[in-house]
């Protein structure tokens, strides 16, 4: 192999989603930016977000962000981070504006302001009743999130890198100076040497069989991070949309709850009056997932055997054809496309499906990555986005929130890194950088011969799905953190068949299959550990909350095939933890 | 059922003349043509490149032309390309765009012709903290063209492009209509300077290809007409003051 390419910039952000993109404006205008991205930016999942941004603007009935930082907390069990929730509310007002400022096409109340709706476990007054607070543009949301804020970079002139897969990151002891890339229409390593780094990378749902996850969202960030030492927070807690298209996990939004929709079981009943009397189909996440699965558990599924692929109704037929249209028409489009139903007409099969990780890179409020338990931080790391863990959505994240979160803490990072990079010095390397990752691709694209990738992805996406899913327990757990050790092992051995350079994607699936490997170990040993139930952590072996023992955040690093555990305290400054029922 | 994936295969752009493969796949006729492509790359041949992400039809990753038609690989039902157990599904790059590999195609040329518009609103500042007003109706005005997910399925289907005339393309003039159209801009005589020239928005002949290949259900050619005659008119006034 050649010479490997160096750039230097002040501030290399990875991944080009909200978060990226948000931190990229406000940091390029003000230091030398690049922004690595390995989709196109346009292609980033921020774009599939669909039911709206939650800001307590009060455009159609009275709501203080102080309401909504409750809610989040509330929604989170309690794990949520109080300050960082009050940030998130507060600043979710002005990023609505602002997004609104910059071009967003919301939809409009008739006295054309933004108009706003219902969501899951967002209410008025500390859980009174369902308040209208989402801030919407059809339901294609973060479609236009994510087109504003690409928009905005174009007309600042941000530096783009497209389709550049992040393959380690540069760190000596707690500095980080950069990151290597793989450019995919090349194959060739390039180093990009930074003063600071920030990694919005997004998720990783696909370590799940049924996902409403993107192919792209194989969490590369936070296992590129995990390799080289830094911890991760609360990766137990993982969240299970309740209302994935059968079959396929595609996404239908709780806009259509919010909107009126009701889920029902084979005996078209309202289940949800059974779990939630107060929020009905507008309970939290992990709450409507849950019943959805104990309805089907008991024999109320649609097809009533329990099955894998059972399912449940969600009505949507009592919002009328017109409204659908206007407020709702991806999802219209969904349902025809592929399940030929005409959700005006017809119910919508739907299953819970993964969909967002409330865990990730441990940060502060700027987005600086944690070190340890303690208040160490990285110099010149930062995370923000779905791949971050401020933590703002605890145990369970609420809808709107991760729109929300993306603009405030993406902002954040943003102007954080750019003042670091104003006053640091670029560290200069010891040894070569990106030579480590060289040797490695050289070594799985030496044929050597090896299990075939393609099986262990679905024994990874099944393990996960079976026993580290909605419903757990403990032996399930150690099964599963067993079999994922072998797994990784297996993953290690394995070469390549493809050898050539150019849009190599065979190399690609093994580089996201190892990231998601490792991130999958990480979240079941972390699950396996914390021995109570609290907001998407359902253990059957241990059903209650225990905040005696468990009202604390979860650190991991990853450590050869261990994982090493420890804890870091929540900030509960503002509200004491309470029994969570809606 | 057993289907025939017969894909157009190039090695690099300046390469061999290309070449198609056949693969025998097993499918379901409700899976979508991306899951078929996605077992045979991940079972059959590793070589195999095309470029997917969101699975859905809102990304915008993988456009490809499906048996002749532009069409996104993941909103494309094998039952929406083939009856019975044998049948043959024709899958090629995106026309009018050079082919980097097999289906990846180098979007840049369709990129430039985006960024040339300015799409973004070009507007006064706002007053802090405050919306910028905007009826239902006038939004209704150009809500049809931010459906737009920049795939390139328009740009690939377009005839004036084919016949090899220089051309911004649909997709940029719809962006451009986005913006003209939204009552909060200011930007229309900034976004002439792309427009209104011999290769920009005037080589279309208005055969509405464009509106026909948009897997997001643009009205691109009604947005490429209306744009033609905002300009005509905004030139006549201009001429007339």
């Amino acid at each position: 192999m050649g010479q490997m390419e160096v750039r230097t910039y002040d501030a290399v952000i990875v991944g080009a989603g909200g978060a990226g993109l948000y931190a990229a404006l406000r940091a390029s205008g003000r230091v030398r930016t690049a922004v690595l991205s390995k989709v196109h930016p346009l292609r980033s999942h921020t774009g599939a977000a669909q039911g709206g941004i939650g800001a307590a603007l009060g455009n159609v009935e009275e709501d203080r962000p102080e309401w909504h930082a409750f809610d989040t907390v509330k929604g989170g069990d309690y794990l949520v981070d109080q300050g960082a929730a009050l940030t998130l509310a507060e600043d979710a007002v002005r990023a609505a504006i602002e997004l609104e400022n910059w071009g967003l096409p919301f939809n409009r109340t008739p006295d054309g302001r933004i108009d706003q709706r219902r969501f899951g476990g967002h209410t008025r007054d500390f859980g009174q009743a369902p308040v209208r607070r989402s801030c919407y543009a059809g339901d294609r949301t973060g479609h236009m999130i994510l087109q504003t804020l690409y928009q905005q970079c174009l007309k600042n002139g941000v530096a783009f890198f497209n389709e550049f897969q992040v393959v380690d990151v540069l760190l000596e002891g707690a500095r980080c100076h950069g990151v290597v890339a793989l450019e995919i229409a090349t194959g060739s390593l390039h180093v990009f040497r930074a003063k600071a780094v920030l990694f919005a990378s997004g998720g990783f749902g696909r370590m799940f069989r049924v996902t409403s996850n993107a192919f792209a969202n194989t969490g590369d960030g936070p296992a590129v991070l995990a390799r080289r030492g830094v911890p991760l927070e609360d990766m137990e807690f993982f969240q299970f949309h309740p209302t994935g298209l059968r079959g396929l996990g595609i996404l239908i939004t709780e806009g259509v709850r919010g909107e009126g929709g009701v889920l029902r079981n084979r005996m078209n009943e309202r289940f949800m009056e059974k779990y939630s009397p107060r929020l009905l189909d507008l309970a939290p996440r992990d709450i409507v997932a849950r019943a959805i699965v104990t309805e089907m558990r008991e024999g109320r599924g649609v097809k009533g055997d329990g099955s894998a692929d059972d399912y449940v109704w969600l009505d949507a037929r009592g919002i009328g054809k017109e409204t659908l249209e206007a407020k709702l028409p991806e999802i219209a489009g969904f349902c025809r496309t592929y399940l030929g139903v005409d959700p005006a007409a017809e119910p919508i099969p739907v299953l819970p499906t993964a969909h967002y990780a409330m865990g990730g890179v441990p940060t502060d409020e700027d987005g600086r990555v944690r070190a340890n338990a303690a208040d160490g931080f990285y110099e010149g790391l930062y995370a923000a986005g779905e791949c971050a863990c401020v933590s703002v959505h605890g145990a369970n994240r609420l809808g709107t929130n991760s729109l929300v979160d993306l603009v405030v803490f993406g902002r954040r990072a943003g102007d954080h890194l750019a003042s670091f990079a104003e006053g640091a010095e670029l560290p200069e390397p010891h040894g070569e950088p990106g030579r480590e990752a060289e040797a490695w691709l050289e070594s799985i694209t030496a044929g050597r011969q090896g299990p075939h990738p393609g099986d262990l992805r679905d024994d990874m996406e099944r393990t996960m799905t079976e026993k580290v899913g909605i419903f757990r327990t403990g032996g399930e757990m150690a099964a599963a953190l067993e079999k994922l050790k072998e797994l990784r092992a297996a993953c290690h051995a394995v070469g390549l068949e493809n050898r050539g350079r150019a849009f190599n994607y065979e190399l690609l699936d093994l580089l996201e299959l190892g990231n998601l490997l490792d991130l999958a170990m990480v979240t079941a040993a972390s699950a396996l550990n914390r021995q109570e139930s609290r907001g998407a952590h359902a253990r059957e072996d241990y059903p209650e909350r225990d905040d005696a023992h468990w009202l604390k955040h979860t650190l991991a690093w990853l450590d050869g095939d261990q994982v090493i555990l420890d804890a870091r305290p929540v900030d509960l400054t503002r509200w004491a933890p309470a029994p969570r029922t809606y | 059922m057993r289907v025939f994936l017969l894909v157009k295969r190039r090695s690099s752009p300046g390469g061999l003349e290309p070449e198609f493969a056949r693969y025998e796949v097993e499918v379901e006729p409700h899976e979508r043509v991306l899951d078929a492509l996605v077992r045979v790359s991940r079972r059959d041949d590793p070589t195999l490149a095309f470029r997917r992400s969101c699975g859905h039809g809102v990304c915008g990753s993988d456009a490809m032309v499906i048996n002749g038609r532009e069409r996104l690989a993941c909103k494309t039902l094998i039952r929406d390309v083939a009856d019975k157990d044998g049948d043959v599904v024709i899958l090629e790059p995106l026309r009018n765009l050079p082919v980097r590999k097999d289906l990846v195609v180098d979007q840049e040329k369709f990129f430039i012709a985006y960024r040339s518009v300015k799409p973004y609103l070009v507007a006064p500042e706002a007053e802090a903290g405050k919306e910028r007003p905007q009826t239902s109706r006038e939004r209704a005005a150009f809500e049809n063209a931010t459906n737009c997910i920049l795939c390139g399925a328009c740009y690939s289907a377009c005839l004036v492009l084919r016949a090899g005339k220089a051309f911004l393309g649909p997709s940029a003039v719809a962006q451009a209509f986005r913006f003209n159209e939204d009552s909060r801009d200011r930007g229309f005589e900034e976004r002439l300077q792309a427009l209104d020239k011999p290769d920009g928005i005037w080589p279309c002949e208005s055969k509405a290809e464009c509106t026909k290949a948009c897997p997001r259900g643009l009205q691109i050619a009604r947005q490429i007409n209306e744009t033609k005659r905002r300009i005509t008119r905004h030139k006549t006034l201009r001429e007339k003051s």
